[in-house]
């Protein structure tokens, strides 16, 4: 937690800070509270309560943080909808049971968790709920023909549809964690944002492969926890190549089969495979690229 | 100097005297301890003093990981240093070689990454002009090799806590870059730390006591509590120091 720093931030920018919120001596009481008496997750919630009285509507983050959480919280938002929604679909209730049902479950409730946060972070600065205009079958509402028609009622398209979206959100934090750094307390909770999704991606490819024991056979069938090269075009190749190519530039945002880190070939380095070399490190991710990605299950 | 008790292997039970109730003994130790201080001051090693005072644990018992961006990167390549010679040991273990072919695949790859992310972080600290710490000497004397549970849970903690080092230190970088390449390692991390979870317990991917099941957050960790983990598997002489490191 950085939020002295912040304030002291802030007050190089605004000197009148102080006078904006309640008064210097109210300010740093409640902060001594929410240390003893919140988790740390909610302290940016409080503190965003402060600044929007402070400012007004604005909640007091800069707008490339607003741009960059706003973005998080679409993809959030979509992968709530999307557990919401297979969870609740007829057509998974037979095929979706027992251990499988509770591992979503437990990764639905995750994702509803980040839209909760993401949204009071950034409290009247967050957009609007999308739901209404998510159409999971990739068909756009209708006007083209459906990418994965049977989404939600076919348990194998509808786990490939669940680790392309997490594999995408963790590139997407990845990409967007430098353009957080000027704000200590939204950065690391993106980051445990980040590495919850990767826990959730790995899930996935383990209930693909039929449980944490099975063998490894073909790997767009049985894919490892770990992205192995391009992926192989992902779990529907042709269709979710995108997720694991580059993205703009592409020197910036290599693809997942990448081998090259800070200049030093990671393959050579250590005497490994390519294949190993780029499991070893996940690739980021602009934020056009994914937003592109996400368009498609976008009406 | 090395007449100094402080300066002497022997430091950490003097420090330690410190943090329990004052007996006769120790009193007399003190006592002791002072005099000594007070000829080391007259003997114009101030600097020295000084360290001790400021800094009591720091002594050539442990490695000092460094401050900046360069400590931080030497931070992760101790932690992956730890990593890679814990899988080193567990492919060239009994329970390894007795493993479901499953479970062998898993490990062997997840030993492969972790050598991987080691080698990047020395080759890496050098190119930019940093000084990577010493190979370190592990303590894996807690551990018994030939049992699954054993090596399993000993694995899911390093993994676990490779997390939320990662975590609690991306804050603490400076240099966007160097941030990236953290973000890099540390989804492949979690992506082990889940999968050997589930190995020990399938479901436990994102258990309670590694994600806060309120809001959906991973718990980060900072430095000074990841080396108290970490320094139970290293090595007198290799045990890590990272009071210097960045606070915030």
């Amino acid at each position: 937690m950085n939020i002295f720093n912040l304030i002291t931030e802030i007050e190089k920018v605004d000197p009148e800070v102080y006078e904006r919120l309640d008064q210097r001596r109210a300010i740093f009481k409640h902060f001594a509270g929410f240390g003893k008496k919140l988790a740390t997750a909610a302290v940016p919630l409080a503190m965003g309560s402060m600044f929007q009285k402070a400012y007004g509507q604005s909640s007091g983050l800069s707008a490339q943080i607003k741009e960059v959480l706003n973005f998080a919280l679409t993809l959030e938002y979509l992968e709530a909808a999307f557990y919401n929604q297979g969870l609740s679909a007829a057509g998974l209730q037979s095929s979706l049971t027992g251990q499988s049902r509770t591992d979503i479950e437990t990764i639905r409730t995750d994702e509803n968790n980040h839209v909760k946060f993401l949204k009071a972070v950034l409290g009247a600065d967050a957009i609007k709920d999308p739901t209404a205009s998510f159409d999971f079958t990739g068909s756009k509402g209708g006007a083209r023909a459906a990418l994965f028609p049977d989404v939600f009622s076919n348990v194998k398209t509808f786990l490939a549809v669940a680790q392309a979206f997490e594999d995408t959100g963790v590139r997407a934090y990845k990409g967007g964690a430098a353009l957080l750094m000027s704000n200590n307390t939204v950065l690391e909770a993106a980051l445990n944002i980040h590495s919850v999704e990767a826990r959730h991606a790995s899930h996935l490819r383990t209930m693909r492969r039929g449980g944490p024991q099975a063998l490894p056979n073909n790997e767009q069938d049985s894919p490892e926890s770990w992205i192995t090269g391009d992926a192989n075009g992902g779990p529907a190749p042709g269709i979710t190549n995108g997720i694991y190519g580059p993205g703009n530039p592409a020197s910036k945002y290599p693809s997942e089969g990448n081998v090259v880190q800070a200049g030093i070939n990671i393959a050579a380095n250590s005497n490994i495979s390519t294949n190993k070399a780029s499991e070893a490190f996940d690739e980021p991710l602009d934020m056009a690229t994914v937003l592109s990605i996400a368009s498609n299950f976008i009406k | 100097m090395s007449k100094l008790p402080l300066l002497t292997p022997e430091s950490n039970s003097v420090e330690e005297g410190l943090n329990t109730p004052l007996q006769r003994r120790s009193f007399l130790r003190y006592t002791g301890l002072g005099v000594a201080a007070t000829s080391l001051a007259l003997t114009g090693c101030n600097d020295v003093l000084e360290e001790i005072f400021k800094n009591p644990k720091a002594n050539k018992n442990e490695v000092n990981v460094g401050s900046g961006d360069f400590g931080i990167l030497n931070y992760a390549y101790a932690l992956e240093q730890l990593e890679a010679a814990f899988y080193a040991q567990v492919v060239a273990s009994p329970y390894y070689a007795g493993a479901s072919a499953a479970e062998r695949q898993i490990l062997q790859d997840v030993a492969a990454h972790e050598v991987a992310h080691r080698d990047f972080f020395k080759k890496a600290i050098t190119a930019l002009g940093g000084s990577p710490i010493k190979n370190l000497e592990p303590d894996f004397s807690a551990i018994n090799f030939s049992d699954r549970t054993s090596v399993l849970t000993t694995a899911k903690a390093f993994e676990d806590l490779g997390v939320s080092a990662y975590n609690g230190a991306g804050k603490l970088i400076a240099n966007p870059d160097y941030l990236t390449l953290a973000g890099k390692i540390v989804s492949v991390e979690a992506r082990h730390a889940a999968l050997i979870r589930d190995l020990i317990q399938n479901g436990s991917f994102v258990g309670p006591d590694v994600v806060d099941f309120s809001t959906g957050l991973e718990k980060s960790k900072s430095p000074a509590e990841v080396v108290m983990t970490a320094n139970a598997f290293l090595k007198k002489g290799s045990k890590l120091n990272v009071s210097n490191l960045p606070k915030e």
